[in-house]
C-alpha cells in the first residue's frame, strides 16, 4: 500500500468513533437495500416456479399471456404445427390450471395443477418418495412437498382425497427447486388426467414446451410460431416477460422500489453527514497536509481512499447480515421468498458505491477550497 | 541568493474597509543566512511568511526562491515547491494527533513517495537530532509544548528543505528551552545550502541571527543589519 494510502488511513481510523458511525450507517444502508432487494428478487423469482422448475428451452403461448400462471388456452392442431417446425426436435403439451381438493374434514383447498405430456412426462419433478412410473396409475398425482404442502393435510403415499369431484391418490412426493410463492398446493398428475378430470374451457393446452434443435434455430421457430398467431419465447424471455409483469403491472415492483430507495436515502443520509462531518473536523490536517506540499489531486485520492475504505467494510458488514438474516428467514419461514443474487449484489454494491462517491464529492469539494493560511492563522 | 522579495504588498477586503498587511516589502535572503523578522503582533510578518512560502498570493511583487517567481507557478508546482523547498513551522505545530511522533515527522517524507518504512526510519534519525528518541511512539497529546514545538521542527527538516522558516518557535516555550531550540537549529539545520528564516518576539534568542528585520504596520521600518 503506497504511504499516502497508508496515512489517509490512519487519519480514518484514528477517530474511531466517527469510523465506527460511517461503517454503522452504511452497514444498516446496505442491510435495508439488500433485504428489499432480495424480497423483491425472491418474490419475482418464486413468480416464475414454473418456468424455472419444467425446464423447457422454448415455451410457446397465446401472444397475451404474461405469466404462466395465467395461459390462454390454445388448440391442439398448434402443437401439430409446433412439431412439424423443421427446428424442433420435440414438442409437448403441458397443462397448468387449478382444481379444489376437499380435504378429509370436508373442507376445500384450492390447488395448483399441472398436466404432463402422457408420453414423455417432461418438466417433472423429482420424487422425494414413490416412483415416477406410478403417474400413469389410476387417478395418480404427485403432491410437491413445499411449504404449501401442509395445506393438503401433508399426505403420505397412497392418500387418496377428491379433486374436482374425482378420486385422487398420492403416488409420489415430489420436490421442485423453486416453491411457489401464490400459497396453493402443487399437483403433478398426466397431461390426459389434468384435461379430462378439470372442467375446462373449449380448449385446454396452455403451454407447449419445445426443445430446439440447435439454439440457432429458435429464431426460425419464434417466427413459424408468430405466423400461426401465437408467440414462442425462450425460458430466459419468458421469465423476464413474467419479471416485468410482476415488476410494472403490479403495485408490488413500486412499493419494493420505494422502500429500497427509503433504504438508501437512509444510508446516504447517515453516510454522508458523517462523512461530511469527519472532513469537517479534520479540515486542519488536510489544511496542514496541503501547507507542507500535498497536491489537490493526493488529497482527493486520499478522502476517495477513505470513503471506499469505509464503504466496501459497511458493504462487507451489510452484505454478511443481510445474507444472516435471508438464510435465518428461510429455515424458520417456509413461505420466506427473498432470493440473494448476484444482481441484487451488484445492485447494492452500485448504490454504496453512489452512495461513497456523494459523500467524497461533498467532503472533496471542502477540501480543495481550504485555505492553508486560514488554517494556520487560526 | 536563495531568496529575494521583491516590492510584495497584501491587502484583504477592498476599500474603504481595505486592509494593508504587507506594503511594498523587499529583502533578501543568502545561504548560510539566519534571517529574523521581528515586530508588534499585527505588523504582517505571519502575513509574509506565508507569502513566502507559497501559501498565501500577494495582490503585488514577485518572490523568487533560487530565481524563480513561485507565484507564477501553477497549483501544482506550487505545491511542490513547499514540499521539496521549503520545510515550515507554524506558531500552532499543526501536528497530526492521530499520528504518533514518528509518523508525524515522515509526512514530508510520505507525501515526496518515500516508502512507510523508509520514511519511519529517516525519521527515527531526525528524531535523535531533536532528542526526542523516547517519545517515537507517543502521539502529540501526550507531548510537552516543547516537545512538540521539536516535533514540528523535525516534521519541516526531515526532507532537507532549502529554506526553513519558523514562525514564532519559542512561542510556547521557557526561555532556556527556547534557547536550545533555535541553537540547535542555527547549528545542525543551517548550512553551506540552506538558509532559515525567524518570525519572533522574542529578544531571548537574538543572538542566534545572522540579520535582523524590524516590521510594523506591514512595511520594514530597517533595512537589514547585521545581529549583535
Amino acid at each position: 500500500m503506497s504511504g499516502l494510502l497508508k496515512l489517509a488511513l490512519k487519519l480514518l481510523l484514528g477517530d474511531r468513533g466517527k469510523f465506527l458511525t460511517l461503517v454503522i450507517g452504511i452497514t444498516f444502508a446496505v442491510f435495508l437495500m439488500m433485504l428489499m432487494t432480495s424480497m423483491f428478487f425472491g418474490i419475482i423469482q418464486h413468480s416464475a416456479a414454473n418456468i424455472i422448475n419444467t425446464g423447457a428451452r422454448i415455451w410457446v403461448m397465446d401472444p397475451d399471456v404474461q405469466t404462466p400462471q395465467n395461459s390462454i388456452p390454445m388448440p391442439d392442431y398448434v402443437l401439430d404445427v409446433v412439431r412439424s417446425i423443421p427446428g424442433v426436435e420435440y414438442a409437448v403439451p403441458l397443462y397448468v390450471g387449478a382444481g379444489l381438493v376437499r380435504l378429509d374434514d370436508g373442507t376445500y383447498q384450492a390447488a395448483t395443477v399441472i398436466g404432463l405430456d402422457d408420453a414423455t412426462l417432461f418438466g417433472r419433478p423429482a420424487l422425494l418418495a414413490g416412483r415416477t412410473l406410478d403417474i400413469y396409475r389410476n387417478n395418480a398425482f404427485f403432491v410437491v412437498s413445499d411449504a404449501n404442502y401442509a395445506k393438503l393435510g401433508s399426505p403420505k403415499l397412497g392418500t387418496t382425497f377428491e379433486i374436482n369431484d374425482h378420486r385422487g391418490i398420492v403416488a409420489g412426493i415430489a420436490r421442485v427447486s423453486i416453491g411457489s410463492l401464490f400459497g396453493l398446493p402443487t399437483l403433478y398428475t398426466t397431461y390426459g388426467r389434468a384435461t379430462q378430470d378439470l372442467p375446462s374451457t373449449r380448449y385446454v393446452m396452455s403451454f407447449i414446451l419445445a426443445q430446439p434443435k440447435s439454439a440457432a434455430d429458435i429464431p426460425a421457430i419464434k417466427r413459424a410460431v408468430a405466423r400461426l398467431g401465437y408467440r414462442a419465447l425462450t425460458d430466459a424471455e419468458f421469465t423476464t416477460r413474467n419479471d416485468r409483469f410482476y415488476e410494472f403491472q403490479t403495485a408490488m415492483g413500486t412499493n419494493i422500489l420505494i422502500m429500497t430507495l427509503i433504504s438508501f436515502i437512509v444510508g446516504l443520509s447517515i453516510a454522508g453527514e458523517t462523512f461530511y462531518m469527519f472532513v469537517l473536523d479534520n479540515l486542519e490536517r488536510f489544511g496542514a497536509l496541503k501547507a507542507i506540499g500535498a497536491r489537490s489531486s493526493e488529497l482527493v485520492t486520499m478522502i476517495l481512499y477513505q470513503s471506499l475504505v469505509v464503504s466496501f467494510l459497511g458493504f462487507g458488514f451489510g452484505m454478511l447480515l443481510a445474507s444472516a438474516l435471508v438464510a435465518f428467514g428461510k429455515l424458520r419461514i417456509p413461505n420466506y421468498a427473498a432470493t440473494i443474487t448476484y444482481q441484487n449484489i451488484l445492485m447494492a454494491l452500485g448504490m454504496v458505491l453512489l452512495i461513497s462517491g456523494i459523500s467524497a464529492y461533498i467532503g472533496i469539494r471542502r477540501i480543495l477550497r481550504i485555505d492553508p493560511f486560514v488554517v494556520f492563522r487560526s | 541568493m536563495i531568496l529575494s522579495v521583491r516590492g510584495v504588498s497584501k491587502w484583504f477586503g477592498e476599500a474603504p474597509a481595505r486592509t494593508d498587511a504587507l506594503r511594498d516589502i523587499s529583502f533578501n535572503v543568502d545561504h548560510n543566512e539566519m534571517l529574523y523578522i521581528v515586530g508588534p503582533s499585527g505588523s504582517g510578518k505571519t502575513t509574509l511568511l506565508s507569502v513566502i512560502s507559497g501559501i498565501l498570493r500577494p495582490n503585488a511583487g514577485t518572490v523568487l526562491v533560487e530565481d524563480k517567481d513561485i507565484w507564477r507557478f501553477d497549483a501544482d508546482s506550487l505545491a511542490d515547491f513547499r514540499l521539496h523547498t521549503l520545510g515550515f513551522v507554524s506558531q500552532d505545530y499543526h501536528l497530526f494527533p492521530r499520528l504518533t511522533t514518528l509518523e508525524n515527522i515522515a509526512v514530508p517524507l510520505i507525501l515526496r513517495r518515500v516508502p512507510w518504512e523508509e520514511g519511519l526510519n529517516k525519521a527515527r534519525q531526525v528524531l535523535e537530532i531533536v532528542e526526542l528518541k523516547d517519545k517515537a511512539e507517543l502521539t502529540p497529546n501526550r507531548l510537552s509544548g516543547g516537545e512538540q514545538q521539536r516535533v514540528a521542527i523535525a516534521r519541516a527538516i526531515v526532507a532537507e528543505p532549502d529554506l526553513l522558516i519558523l514562525d514564532e518557535p519559542t512561542a510556547s516555550l521557557d526561555g532556556d528551552t527556547g534557547r536550545r531550540i533555535v541553537a540547535f537549529v542555527r547549528q545542525q539545520i543551517l548550512n553551506e545550502r540552506r538558509a532559515i528564516i525567524v518570525v519572533t518576539h522574542d529578544d531571548r534568542i537574538y543572538e542566534y541571527a545572522s540579520r535582523i528585520i524590524h516590521m510594523e504596520d506591514g512595511r520594514i521600518i530597517e533595512r537589514p543589519q547585521s545581529a549583535p
